[in-house]
Parts: C-alpha cells; structure tokens; sequence
C-alpha cells in the first residue's frame, strides 16, 4: 500500500472519529502551541533587544568611552574595586579622541546623574539629568518634537537652556505650552528650547523621564567633578568605520594613559553588543527552560496517542485481520496505523501553531512583553508534532502488523 | 479417482491441478497438551471443480481451509497452489499469496462498516498496487457480477445479508483468484437468501471459477459436485456427486 493510501486512509479514520480524535491530538497541540508561543516571546524580545533597546540605549554604530561597562550585571566585588581605581574620562581625553580620529564621525560628551527638575510649584523627581554636546540628539536619535535642541553656540558658552523629555513634560506642564517657560535644575533657573517625542518603555523602563542640558551649562556640577565626563560618545557611519574609529580611540587613549603593551586598557570602548550579550545570556536560560515545557506535554501528548492507538488496534481486531487475509502485508498495517498516528500528532500540531500564533498575537498586544512568531518553530512545531506522532505509533502500529489473522478474524 | 495421479515427495503437480496436499499435518502445542488438528490430509482439486469440505466440529476442516487460504502454515507436509510450492513461504509471500490466488468469503462478510460497497471491494486491489482508476474500474465491474451494480456507493448497513455476501463475493473475486474460498457463506443469512448465493456460486462455478466451501450443512455441501468428508484430522470420504 502506497504512503498516500495509507495518508488517506488515516485522513478518513481521523474524520469518521472526530471526537475521539480531538482528544488525542490535545496533547500535541499544547505542546506545539506553548513550543511558539515561548519561543515566541524570546523570539519578539530578541528583536527588541537588537533592534530597539540596543539602539536606543547606545545609538546605530556608535560606541562609548567610559571609565568602566555601563552595563554591568553579576560582577563581583573585585572587579568593581578595580574599575573604580581608574582614572576617570576627562574632557581633555574626549578632545584628544576627537582631534585624532581620521574616521568621519560624530561625537558627544555625556555625564547623567538623576535629580528634581522643578517647575512653580510642581516637581518632577528622580529624572535623569543628562549634560552632553549639541551632537548627543543625533547620536541617540532623539526627535524633537517641540522647539528646537541646543546648538554648539549654547553649548559652549554653557547656556541654561533644556530640552524636556515627554514624561517630564507632562508632569511639569500636562497640556500647558512649555516653550521659553523657566524650570529649576539644582536651584538654577533653565529655560525650556524643546520637547522630545514620546518614547515608551522597554520591558517596563521608562524612556521618557530625562532632561538634557548643555555639558558645560551650571548643571554640570550635578553630574560630575569639573572637567570630568561619564562617557565619550562616537557614532562613525558604518560598523566597519566604527571598528576603526574604536581601534584608533584605543590607540589615542594607550597613549595617553601612557600604557605598556602587555597592560590592560584601563578604559572601555563599548559598543551595544554588551547588553546584546546579556540578553543573550538570559534568552539562553528561557533557551533551556522552554524545552521542558514543550517536551512534557509533548511526551504526554504522545502517550495519550499511543493509548488511543493501542485502543483503536484492540477495536479494530477484525479489519486487520480482514485486510490481512485480503492480502496486506505486516508492513501494510504497520503504515497504516503509523500513518494514522503520525496523521493525528500533524493535525495537533497544526492546530497548534494557529493557537500559538494567536497567543503569540495576544501577548504583544496585552503585555509588555514584544512576542513575534518565528518561522523556526513552526517548522520544529510540525517536524516534532509529526514526531511524536510516529514515535507514539509504532509499538500499537506493531502489534497491529504482528496480528495472527486467523485469530483476530475468529474475534468478536 | 483415474484423473488423479499419485504424489510423492518431490514430485511436482501437473498443470490443471490447482490445490495439492500431500500429508499435511497441522498440530497445536498447547502447553499441557499437543493438539493434532490434521494428521495427514492428502486432497488435489483440480481446476474448475467445486468442491465442499464438511465435517463434524473437530474435525480439522477449518484448519484445513486456514491452510488451503495460506492464513497459516503446516506442521509438515507439502502445499501446492496453482503449481506452487507454499508450505514455506515467510509471511509477506503468504500474503502476496492470499491476495492473488485465493478469494476470502466469510460467514460474517467481513465488509468494513465505513467503507461502500465498491471501496470495500476494491480493498485487494490497494494491496495489489494498483492505481486508483483501475482499481474502480474493477471494482464495478465485479460488483456488477454478482448483480449489485447499482448498490456501489451503499454502505454495509444500507444492504440486506444477501446483498453483504455479494459484496464480499465481488471483492473475493475482483482479483481473478485461482481459488474461491468460502467458509460457510450461507451461515448468517436465511434459507432463501442462502439459495441465491448457492445460486451464484453455481454461476461462477460454470464460468469456471474453482470454489472450495466449507460447511457443516448437508443441504449446501448438496451444491458442490465433490464432497470430502474430514473426521479426526484426516480425509474420511471424498465422493463425486451429481449437481
């Protein structure tokens, strides 16, 4: 008997069975469906995480100079004692970088420190205050959406000029117009240039609750020691010409720090791969646990096949038999109920990735979390429904095959 | 008996001779106890002879017909079908056996209860491999020659038993077996109804079909033109009769 006989016949023994059918397919198809909606979630914060976090944190092809990581999980006491004994970034560090890069590149100074901006009587607290260079809007492709941002002109004469953050905005103005209005930034009065478009959240963090003045504004001694910068922004054109850019800026700043070749750079040159690496850390943990949810309902999925199987070969005794002596081989009745398993397990999974596209639909719409269907689960969905299916089928498939016809013909 | 001719090991049958045994034994081992079911049956039917086995319960007709229908194999002797040697054959040739030369009719008709008519009778064919169009074309045409031609697309429940037996005869036959081979096919159904299978199994018989029936019951094994008689596992008497 050909395969698609066999497909077909199953096909035909699934519909005459509806109910019983479903119930055996239930199994796969949680399986299947937790399987992409799982990976789903790791799939969407994946992108996420490479497409927006990393870029809205550190900016397209841009990388820091910067005493120590920014983003630093798990690491130990040690290490941390170690980096706060660096020298720390000084204006002078970014001019000579500045001064000596030959890549065609834009650059910002930046120091961060949170504090209370102040408007009347109204107070915004725990805000980020950010002192950067006029180019820091570009870098971090922040658009403004009100006003205008601070140029070079301000920037070096250190004018008290702000631009708010939406959330900042809000707080301080809710619907007033905020433009040319004065806000109190450590006691010193800055007056609001522009309003940054609304940015959202990252897995819960807001984006929004930031002010941004020029670096060598009064604000500055908020952040930082005089002449001090947390971080050395560089944004070069492409990914090749920020490789270059950071290996001269590792050269220039060697140098600087008069450093022999076998020491270590007391500095970091860090790009968003960092936090790349952290997610990736994480996703391979979800990687690890995922698997045991999927492969325990898929093992029960397929024990509750293989029992419906072994109880549609005690059932249908009498037609293997039949067929048997109608001339089908072991190999006959082996495909045919294998097919018939395998059949139930596809159907499963089938209905499992529709379920599972659906949740995967649902979690982005009404969490926080970014879920987006990867078109490899659904291809593992299918080959490890399908698997189940098989695997399932072949001890009840054999004992069909090895029925002595006589016998299951004189069955009842 | 001048048309048959005395077997001996090693021998081959001649042409026409389509069933042979040659002492065929067929014993049990169950356990405590071996069950000698056949104790050396020695039978040829030839082709185109229409012959009735009978016999008491016990009496190792239905161990012979599971031997004669390949359903099983012997303890020793020999099994010639249609000038082949069958009694060693492994499992697939058997089954490639069961379904080229012998056509199965049950007492319970054995229909597949979802299936109709024609794709019951087609179900030999899907064994034999052939496609999917010649496979209705003679399923059709078998089923028009047992006279349900226009019952194809009925399931086994929308047929009467008489109706059942033709379609389980039509699948017996679509596949042009050397052997019919029926195991009492009037046993369900009634008297009447019972007379118009005989009736048809007469009809093919003429057109030279070679049926081999078991039944315990005197007035059918009357249709057949021989009688072999089996008691105690061996043959008792085979007497030619007049239809």
């Amino acid at each position: 008997m050909p395969f698609y006989e066999a497909m077909r016949l199953a096909l035909q023994t699934i519909r005459a069975q509806k109910l019983k059918s479903g119930f055996s397919l239930l199994g796969v198809f949680i399986g299947v469906a937790s399987l992409i909606g799982a990976w789903s979630i790791v799939n969407g914060v994946n992108r996420y995480m490479t497409e927006k976090f990393a870029q809205t944190l550190y900016g397209v092809n841009t990388f820091q100079l910067r005493r120590r990581p920014m983003f630093t999980p798990n690491v130990p006491d040690s290490v941390w004692r170690a980096w706060a004994r660096r020298p720390r970034i000084r204006f002078s560090d970014a001019e000579a970088v500045s001064a000596g890069l030959t890549v065609p590149v834009i650059t910002a100074w930046q120091s961060s420190d949170n504090v209370t901006v102040s408007y009347s009587n109204k107070e915004a607290r725990d805000i980020e205050l950010t002192a950067a260079s006029e180019r820091y809007f570009d870098i971090k492709n922040l658009n403004i959406e009100l006003g205008r941002p601070f140029t070079g002109e301000e920037n070096r004469s250190g004018a008290p000029v702000v631009v708010l953050g939406d959330a900042v905005k809000q707080r301080l103005f809710a619907d007033r117009a905020p433009l040319g209005k004065s806000v109190r930034i450590g006691g010193v009065p800055y007056r609001v240039i522009g309003v940054v478009a609304k940015q959202g959240s990252i897995l819960g963090f807001p984006l929004d609750r930031f002010v941004v003045v020029p670096a060598l504004s009064p604000a500055q001694n908020l952040v930082n020691p005089p002449g001090i910068l947390d971080a050395f922004l560089v944004k070069a054109r492409s990914e090749l010409e920020m490789r270059e850019a950071i290996a001269q800026a590792e050269g220039i700043m060697r140098g600087r720090r008069h450093l022999r070749p076998r020491q270590d750079n007391n500095f970091v040159l860090e790009t968003s791969e960092g936090v790349q690496q952290f997610w990736a850390g994480i996703s391979r943990i979800l990687v690890v646990l995922l698997p045991g949810v999927v492969v325990i309902s898929l093992v029960i999925g397929g024990i509750v096949i293989m029992n419906i199987m072994l109880m549609a070969v005690a059932e249908r005794t009498r037609e293997i038999g039949l067929r048997k002596s109608l001339g089908a081989r072991r190999r006959d009745v082996l495909r045919q109920f294998l097919a018939e398993s395998t059949a139930i397990a596809t159907v499963g999974a089938a209905f499992g990735i529709v379920a599972g596209i659906g949740l995967t639909v649902l979690i982005d719409k009404i969490s926080p979390l970014p879920a987006s269907v990867s078109p490899m689960s659904i291809v593992l969905g299918i080959i490890m429904g399908g698997g189940v299916g098989v695997v399932a089928g072949v001890y009840p498939a054999t004992r069909a095959a090895r029925l002595d016809p006589i016998a299951a013909l004189r069955q009842e | 008996m001048s048309t048959v001719q005395l077997f001996r090991t090693g021998d081959t049958p001649r042409p026409d001779v389509i069933i042979l045994t040659h002492k065929l034994t067929r014993e049990y081992d169950m356990g405590s106890e071996l069950v000698r079911a056949l104790r050396g049956v020695s039978v040829q039917i030839q082709k185109n002879e229409y012959v009735a086995v009978m016999g008491p319960s016990g009496s190792g007709k239905s161990t012979l017909m599971n031997l004669i229908g390949c359903l099983d194999t012997p303890t020793s002797g020999e099994y010639w079908l249609n000038g082949q040697q069958v009694s060693d054959l492994a499992d697939d040739e058997l089954a490639r056996i069961r379904n080229k030369e012998i056509g199965f009719v049950f007492q319970t008709f054995n229909l597949l209860p979802r299936a109709d008519a024609l794709h019951n009778v087609e179900l030999p064919l899907i064994y034999a491999g052939l496609s999917a169009r010649n496979r209705r074309e003679r399923a059709a045409h078998a089923l028009q020659r047992v006279g349900l031609g226009d019952r194809m697309d009925h399931r086994p429940n929308e047929l009467s038993g008489g109706q059942r037996q033709r379609v389980a005869i039509a699948r017996a036959l679509v596949n042009e077996p050397s052997i019919l081979l029926a195991d009492e096919p009037t046993g369900n159904l009634d008297s009447t109804t019972g007379l118009e299978i005989m009736a048809l199994f007469r009809e093919l018989h003429d057109s030279g079909q070679t049926v081999v029936m078991v039944t315990h019951e005197q007035d059918i094994a009357a249709h057949a033109a021989r009688v072999i008689t089996l008691r105690d596992g061996v043959v008792a008497t085979d007497q030619r009769q007049a239809a």
